[in-house]
This record gives C-alpha cells, structure tokens and sequence, in this order.
C-alpha cells in the first residue's frame, strides 16, 4: 500500500506538471489546457495505455481530469464489447456518472449554502 | 511604433512567468491532492466492500466534495494561486470550476443563474471528453470489427 | 477651428469638492486614510454585488455634495461610468439621485473624461455644479470580465487587480482657493495589437506615451512644468513600459512621473502588478492628488487616466485590445 501512496503523489505530480507547461510555455487558457488533458486521457486509454496507470499509480491517475477522459472512453469501449456500435453511444456515462453527478449535486448545495468573497 | 516593434519592446519589459517554480509548485500541490485522493480511496477500501478498482467512484465525488468546501470557504483560488496547474488539473479542479460558478450566479436565480450558468466553464471539458470518447472508442470498435486489433 | 482633441478652459472651472470610498480591502491601500468612507461589506448589505455597486455611488456623491451643502436637485449633471454591462451601477444610482444624467463609458479612463465633460458644460455657462466621476466594485467587474471571483486560477506577474472604489468631483464655476480645470487632451484610440487581458498595462502604455506626447505639443508644456504627471492604472509592468516610451521619445521620466494602479496597493505581491478598474485612478486623483492641491504641496498637476476598451466577447474572438488615454491638467492658484 506504502508504495502505491509514493507512485500517486508522482505521476498525479507529473501529470499537473504537464497541465502546468501548458499554461506557462504553450500559453494556453486553463479551459483549453484541460480539453487537451481529457482528450489525451482518452486517447490512452484507447490504445490500452491508460489501465496499466491506473493500476501503477492509484489515485496518482484516477484524479487527474485525464482519467475522465479515460473512463468515459473505457464505458463506450465496454459497452461496444457487448453491444457493438450502438454501445459506443450508450455506455460513455456508464464509469463517469460519479463525479458529473457529485460536481451537480455539490454545486447545487454549494450555490444554497455560500456566497463568493472576493478576498485575495 | 508599429505593431512587432512595440512586440519586442513589451516583450522584453514584461516580466516571465516564474516557469520552474510553477512546475514545482504545480507537482506538489497535485502531487498532494492525488495522495489525498489516494488514502480516501484507501478509507473505502478499508471499511467499505470497494476493491481498488471500484473504489475510485466514490474518492472521485468526496473529493469533489472537499473542493466545494474549500471553494466555499473561498480557499480554493489560493491553493490555486500557490499550484497553478497542480489545482486546476485534478477533479477538485473540476469540482472549483462548477462550484464557483454556481455560486456566482445564485444572484440570478436557481433556474436562470445556477442551472443556466453552472457548466459555463467545466462545460467544455465535458464536450469533448464525450466526444474524443466517441470517436476513440468508435475507431476502436471499427478496427476490432476488421480484426485489426482485438479488446 | 479644428483643436484635435486639445481643450482648454479660460474660465477655469474648479473642483469644489470630492468624495471619494473605498471597499473592505482597500483598507491595505497606503492611500485608504485620505478616503472618505470604507466599506467593511462591498455589498453595503444588500443581496447583490452590483447593487452594492450603485450604493456606493450613490453615497460617494452625497459625500461630495454634504461638502459644499448641496442637494442632488442642486446638481446641473451628473456625468459618471463604470464597468458593468450597460453601466447599470450608474444608471441606478442617477435613478435614485434623479439628477439630468449621461452614462460615460471609457473604461478606467472615465475619470478624466467625465472631469473634462463636466468643464466643458460649465465653460460653457450651462452649469453651476456638475457631478463627474468613476467607480468599480472588485466581485462585480470581475466576474464580468474574467471568472467567477470564487474560481482558482493562476493570476500571472502581469495581472492588476480590479479595486472596490469610487471617486467623485463637483466641478463649479472659478473662485479661488480651489484646484482649477485649465486644459486637457481627448487621446486616440492606441491599438498595437496587444491581445492578453491579463496583462492590459502593456496594452494601454502606448496610449498613455501618445496622449501625453500630444498634450506637451499641443498645450507647448515639457514636464517640468509639472509637480507630478500621474497617470492611471497602468500597473507596475506597464508603468515601466511607458516609462520606456517616454525615454525613446526624449522626454525625460523622473520621480514625478507616478502611476495610480502602480501606488494603489503599495509593494503588495498579493495584487500582482498593482490596481486597476474605474474606481482606480478617480479615487485616487480624488483624494491623494486633490488633497495635496488644497494644501498646495502640488500647484500644476497632470492627470493621465488610461482604459483598456475590450469586452469579455472581443478578447475571446481574438481581437487586439484599443486603449485610449484622456489628459486633463489642474492647476491650484
């Protein structure tokens, strides 16, 4: 378990590097940095690339937007396994609906419960 | 002065952005917040019926869960300020975009504001994450039908 | 006649009096003690940041107006601006004065503009007091232009922080002992293909070189002229930018030369290159500069007030960021 602790404090480090030279050296706005992660995670995960991270780092590759990328490509490619094409459509939010339904819900009681504050 | 001459000029009185430095912070701050992510992934193993591969369901939404805490709180934009990309990459990322502009908008409406606002800027993350996932995932499922490769 | 945007003022119109107000965290500001009011909530307790907005207006022009005993049904013009789509912090606030209004917008250069319309209308014999003025409120202007105030993105070097102030002027008919309107100058819209918004001191540099440039030639005045040339948000970055023009120019930047976005917040690294929004430069113009006016550490000062002249809209579909700058000169006898 110890291990696995130090692999997703590097590569979940690594991989915000890389959103970080983005930012800095290609000069992109953060939105446009994080559509070119997500595109990136699935792309991985299509040549078969992504899973074996995942079982590296843990959490190191399922937090980072890449890996939603990624689950949203591994529920359409599973999905397509059973079902062939038709599948493609209708198993893309079947790994991801967590964290689409969690930013929802939590957004939603956000908006009820807090104000913005504007302090630096 | 025409256009590239004050170009150069304003390039080089412009202060850089502090590259390196941002890279580091950058790595330790998504470092952390993966490490975090990694023994809350640890806790649902531990004491609920979640093997390794499940149990990134649910550490994906109690992270979410912190970020809006800390977005609420008004916490959340100086970790960011600190990490830069190290904030903004992993889901609690995700999670400050929706949060803070569904708190913006409550001004609006619950209706009109929050709903009509809440995805103005996670919005586009979500397009083409299903889109690239279609089209991946379609290629894919074409190659295996042509038996190129298998799944 | 043709003047080219070159104005002067024989019966030099005076400011009679200001008011000037400043958010919570403009208490950091070294200048906040010369303020009239700070805020302790932006809001003023009411449910929205814009509404917050337009009471501040508001209340810095009773300010003003308490301190030379007049009404607002005393008042010719009121002649303000702000940043908020379709200025409706304004436009509530000349709702609530209900005095004969026109909405000014020149982004953070409204300070100036609107000071030299209010001269205008009264060297013309039309007014006996007329309200001129900008203001800008921090969660309001932000959200408009860039992201939710509550959303963590990484401000670069460049950044300037929009303020929570207001600045307001009663411009009257000459007497003596108060800082007159002598001359000013309507600058040209300066485009040099500037497209970062997150670095608009840059953008409006060049505008500010150019108006300053035209005011000496136009009004023959070099900058020795004055006790301080103070112009408006550039920041520290594009301060230092047009510092660079000036010297390729030939004119001489010395310690006079000051910056109000630049000074705003003193040396503090949390507001990156310093201040800017409306409230900006008027407040401090408002306070500070008139202050030392009155007690005549400065007798001929020129005001340079700089505004970057994008929307949100413009800058997303690529286009380059015009900025203009209005000069306006004081003189205290």
């Amino acid at each position: 378990m110890i291990p696995m602790f130090i692999t997703a404090f590097i590569v979940g480090g690594l991989i915000c590097v890389i959103g970080q030279i983005l930012f800095d050296v290609a000069k992109l706005t953060p939105a446009h940095t994080l559509c070119i992660l997500v595109v990136s995670g699935s792309i991985l995960d299509g040549i078969g690339w992504y899973e074996p991270l995942i079982d590296f780092a843990g959490a190191g590759a399922t937090i980072p937007i890449t890996s939603f990328g990624n689950s949203l490509t591994h529920g359409a490619m599973s999905e397509a396994e059973k079902h062939g094409f038709v599948g493609v459509l209708t198993g893309m939010f079947e790994v991801t609906s967590s964290g689409i339904s969690a930013a929802i819900l939590f957004g939603f009681i956000a908006a009820i419960l807090f104000k913005s504050k504007g302090k630096v | 002065m025409d256009e590239k001459k004050y170009a150069a000029l304003e390039e080089s009185i412009s202060p850089k952005p502090p590259i390196l430095r941002n890279m580091i912070t950058a790595f330790i701050t998504g470092g952390t917040i993966c490490l975090i992510g990694q023994a809350v992934s640890l806790f649902y193993m531990t004491f609920f019926d979640f093997t390794e591969r499940t149990s990134s369901n649910p550490t994906v939404a109690t992270m979410v869960f912190f970020a809006m805490l800390l977005t609420g709180f008004g916490q959340y934009k100086k970790i960011s300020q600190f990490g830069g990309a190290g904030a903004s990459v992993p889901i609690t990322g995700f999670s400050n975009a929706v949060v803070s502009a569904a708190i913006e908008h409550k001004s609006e409406g619950y209706v009109v504001g929050v709903g009509g606002n809440m995805f103005k800027l996670a919005g586009s993350v979500i397009l083409f994450g299903v889109v690239s996932a279609f089209a991946v995932a379609l290629i894919k499922t074409i190659l295996v039908k042509l038996g190129v490769v298998s799944w | 006649m043709v003047v080219k945007g070159l104005l002067t003022f024989a019966s030099m119109p005076i400011i009679a009096s200001t008011g000037v107000t400043g958010g919570p965290l403009e208490r950091k500001s070294p200048f906040a003690e010369g303020f009239d009011k700070i805020y302790d909530d932006e809001r003023s307790k009411l449910s929205t940041n814009e509404q917050g907005h337009s009471k501040m207006f508001e209340e810095t022009c009773m300010i003003a107006l308490s301190k030379i005993d007049l009404l607002p049904s005393d008042v010719d013009f009121l002649l303000i601006g702000d940043l908020v789509n379709q200025m409706t912090p304004s436009n509530f606030c000349a709702s609530s004065l209900q005095t004969p209004y026109i909405g000014l917008f020149s982004a953070c250069a409204t300070s100036v503009s609107s000071l030299l319309i209010a001269a205008l209308l009264t060297e013309a014999g039309m007014s006996t007091c007329a309200i001129a003025g900008s203001g800008s409120q921090h969660n309001a202007i932000e959200r408009q232009f860039r992201y939710p105030i509550e959303y963590g993105s990484q401000k670069p070097l460049t950044s300037q922080w929009t303020v929570t102030a207001t600045g307001i002027a009663a411009v009257t008919p000459y007497k003596t002992g108060y800082p007159a309107i002598v001359s000013g100058t309507i600058g040209r819209t300066i485009d040099l293909g500037m497209t970062d918004p997150l670095n608009m001191g840059a953008a409006m540099a060049p505008a500010a070189a150019n108006t300053l440039q035209r005011h000496f030639e136009g009004h023959g005045t070099k900058e020795s002229d004055y006790d301080v040339i103070m112009t408006g948000d550039l920041g520290k970055n594009g301060f230092n930018i047009y510092r660079k023009l000036l010297e390729q120019a030939g004119i001489k930047t010395s310690t006079k030369f000051r910056d109000a976005g630049a000074a705003f917040y003193g040396d503090d690294e949390d507001f990156q290159s310093g201040a800017s929004g409306a409230g900006c430069s008027a407040a401090i113009y408002f306070s500070d500069v008139y202050t030392k006016m009155m007690m005549g550490e400065y007798k001929r000062v020129l005001l340079l007030a700089t505004g970057a002249l994008l929307s949100p809209m413009s800058a997303q579909q690529g286009d380059s960021i015009p900025c203009i700058a209005h000069a306006v000169e004081l003189i205290m006898k």
